[in-house]
C-alpha cells in the first residue's frame, strides 16, 4: 500500500523534474524517472553525464534544488538523514576497515543501526563469505571478496535500496559473476539496486531495465538483456 | 537527537578504533617510540641536568602534542584507507556519536603516550613529583587529554578530505592547542615543583585546560556532521 492509501506499489525511487547543483553547476538537470521495489537498473552515460551525481542524490548525499523527490517513500528535500539510513552506497571503494576481520567488518556495519549477530551471520552467509574468510583480515582479500564484504555489510545494516557505482571494476571475471549472482539473489529477495556502468553489456545482463543519463537528465532505453 | 543511540554510536567507533590500532600496532611501534625518541634527542640537545629539570614539563607536553599529530593522522588514515568515513556518512550514522567515539579512543591512546611520556622525564630529566604533585599530574593530564583529544577529532575530520592534509593538520592544530601547552605545562611544572614551584600553585591552570576541553568537546559534538558532510 502507498503513503496516499491507493493499491499501486510505491516506488523505491520517484523523481520529478530534480535539479542538483554541484557548486552552482546544475549536474542534475530535471530528471524524471521512477524506479519500482526490486527492480536492478542500470544507469548509463557517457562521463560526466551525471550518473555518480544521480546515485549520490538518491543517497541522501546531494540537497534537492528543485523537483520532487522521493525515495523508499521518503522526501528527499526534507527528510535526507532517514533517506540514508535506508540506502546503501558502495563507489569506487568500499568502505572497510582492511585491518579488521570480515567479520568484524559486517558486524561493525551491522551494529551501526543495531543488528544482531544473526542477522550479521545470515549477511555473511547470503555473500558467501562465513566459513573460512570469515576471520581474514579484509586486506588480505581479493577484489571480489571485498566487495562482497562491503554488500554483506549493506545486507547486515538493512539497506532497502542499492546504490552501485561501477561494481565490476578491477573484478576478475569469476568476481564478476559471483557479483552479478548475489546482486541477482538479493533483488530477488527484496531489495532494489541500481547500478551506474561503463560496462554495458556486463551491467544490461545484470539489469531489469535501463536509464540513460546525459547531460544531467534521464530518458528510458528499455529493458535489459 | 537520540542520547542512547549517539553514545550506542560512539562505543562502537571507540571499539573499532581501538581494535584497528591494537591489530596494526602502528601507535605501540611507531608513534610511542617517536615520543620517547623526541625526549631522549631533548636531553642530548640539552646536556644538562640543572637545564633539563627545568625544562621537562615542557618538554612532555611538546612531544606529546607533536605525537597527537601522529595520533590524529593516523586516526584519520584508517577511515580514508577505503573510503569508510565516506561510508560512514553516507549511512547517516550519528556524527555526534562518530565524534564522541573517535575522541574517546583518541583520549585513551594519549592517556597511554602521557603516562609513557611522564615515565621518560622521571628517569631521564630526574622529574621527581611528590603524592600531591601526582594528583595534579594525573588530574592535569585527563582534563588536558580531553581538549588534545576532541581538537584532534574535530581538526582531523576538517583536514581528512582535503588534499595536502599531511601539512595542513599541523599548520591548523599546533596554534590552537597553545593555551593546552601552556596551561599543561605550567600545571606540570608544579606537579614537578620544578624552580621550587609550590604544587598548590598548579591547580588554577586546570581551569584554563578545562574551559578549553569544554569548548571543543562541545563545538565538536554539533559541528562535526557538517564538517564531514558536503
Amino acid at each position: 500500500m502507498s503513503s496516499d492509501g491507493s493499491s499501486t506499489p510505491s516506488a523505491a525511487i520517484e523523481f520529478v523534474d530534480v535539479v542538483a547543483l554541484i557548486g552552482s553547476f546544475p549536474a542534475l538537470a530535471g530528471v524524471t524517472m521512477r524506479i519500482e521495489r526490486g527492480e536492478i537498473v542500470l544507469l548509463r552515460g557517457p562521463n560526466g553525464a551525471g550518473k555518480t551525481t544521480l546515485l549520490r542524490l538518491c543517497a541522501g548525499l546531494l540537497p534537492v534544488e528543485r523537483g520532487t523527490a522521493r525515495v523508499l517513500e521518503l522526501d528527499l528535500t526534507i527528510d535526507r538523514d532517514s533517506v540514508r539510513r535506508r540506502v546503501g552506497l558502495i563507489g569506487h571503494t568500499n568502505g572497510s576497515y582492511p585491518d579488521l576481520t570480515v567479520t568484524e567488518n559486517v558486524r561493525f556495519w551491522g551494529r551501526t543501526i543495531g543488528a544482531t549477530d544473526d542477522e550479521v551471520a545470515s549477511a555473511m552467509e547470503r555473500m558467501k563469505i562465513d566459513g573460512r574468510l570469515a576471520d581474514v583480515p579484509v586486506s588480505r582479500l581479493s577484489a571480489g571478496q571485498r566487495r562482497r564484504t562491503a554488500l554483506a555489510s549493506l545486507i547486515a545494516r538493512r539497506a532497502q535500496l542499492w546504490l552501485l557505482d561501477e561494481p565490476h571494476a578491477g573484478l576478475d571475471a569469476e568476481g564478476r559473476d559471483e557479483l552479478d549472482a548475489v546482486l541477482r539473489a538479493a533483488a530477488a529477495a527484496g531489495a532494489t539496486i541500481v547500478v551506474a556502468s561503463h560496462e554495458l553489456e556486463r551491467a544490461g545482463s545484470l539489469a531489469t531495465r535501463q536509464i540513460e543519463v546525459v547531460a544531467g537528465q534521464t530518458r528510458e532505453v528499455g529493458g535489459g538483456s | 537527537m537520540n542520547v542512547s543511540s549517539t553514545f550506542r554510536v560512539a562505543r562502537l567507533i571507540a571499539a573499532k578504533d581501538l581494535r584497528v590500532e591494537w591489530r596494526s600496532r602502528v601507535v605501540t611501534n611507531q608513534v610511542l617510540p617517536f615520543a620517547v625518541l623526541v625526549m631522549v634527542l631533548f636531553a642530548f640537545a640539552l646536556d644538562s641536568d640543572a637545564v633539563l629539570e627545568r625544562v621537562a614539563p615542557g618538554l612532555v607536553w611538546l612531544a606529546t602534542i607533536f605525537s597527537v599529530l601522529f595520533l590524529v593522522a593516523r586516526t584519520y588514515a584508517v577511515e580514508t584507507a577505503d573510503g569508510a568515513l565516506d561510508a560512514l556518512r553516507s549511512a547517516g550514522v550519528d556524527p555526534m556519536g562518530i565524534f564522541l567515539g573517535k575522541t574517546a579512543a583518541l583520549a585513551a591512546q594519549l592517556l597511554v603516550l602521557e603516562a609513557l611520556l611522564v615515565s621518560a622525564a622521571v628517569i631521564l630529566y630526574r622529574a621527581d613529583p611528590t603524592p600531591s604533585g601526582t594528583v595534579l599530574l594525573v588530574t592535569t593530564a585527563l582534563v588536558a587529554t580531553v581538549g588534545l583529544a576532541s581538537v584532534g577529532t574535530l581538526y582531523g575530520g576538517l583536514a581528512a578530505g582535503v588534499k595536502g592534509r599531511e601539512t595542513l593538520l599541523p599548520l591548523l592544530l599546533l596554534p590552537v592547542v597553545a593555551p593546552v601547552l601552556i596551561g599543561a605545562t605550567r600545571a606540570t611544572e608544579s606537579a614537578f615543583r620544578t624552580n621550587g614551584i609550590a604544587v598548590s600553585e598548579g591547580w588554577p591552570w586546570l581551569g584554563l585546560l578545562a574551559v578549553f576541553a569544554a569548548i571543543f568537546s562541545v563545538v565538536g559534538a554539533v559541528a562535526f556532521g557538517s564538517l564531514i558532510d558536503e
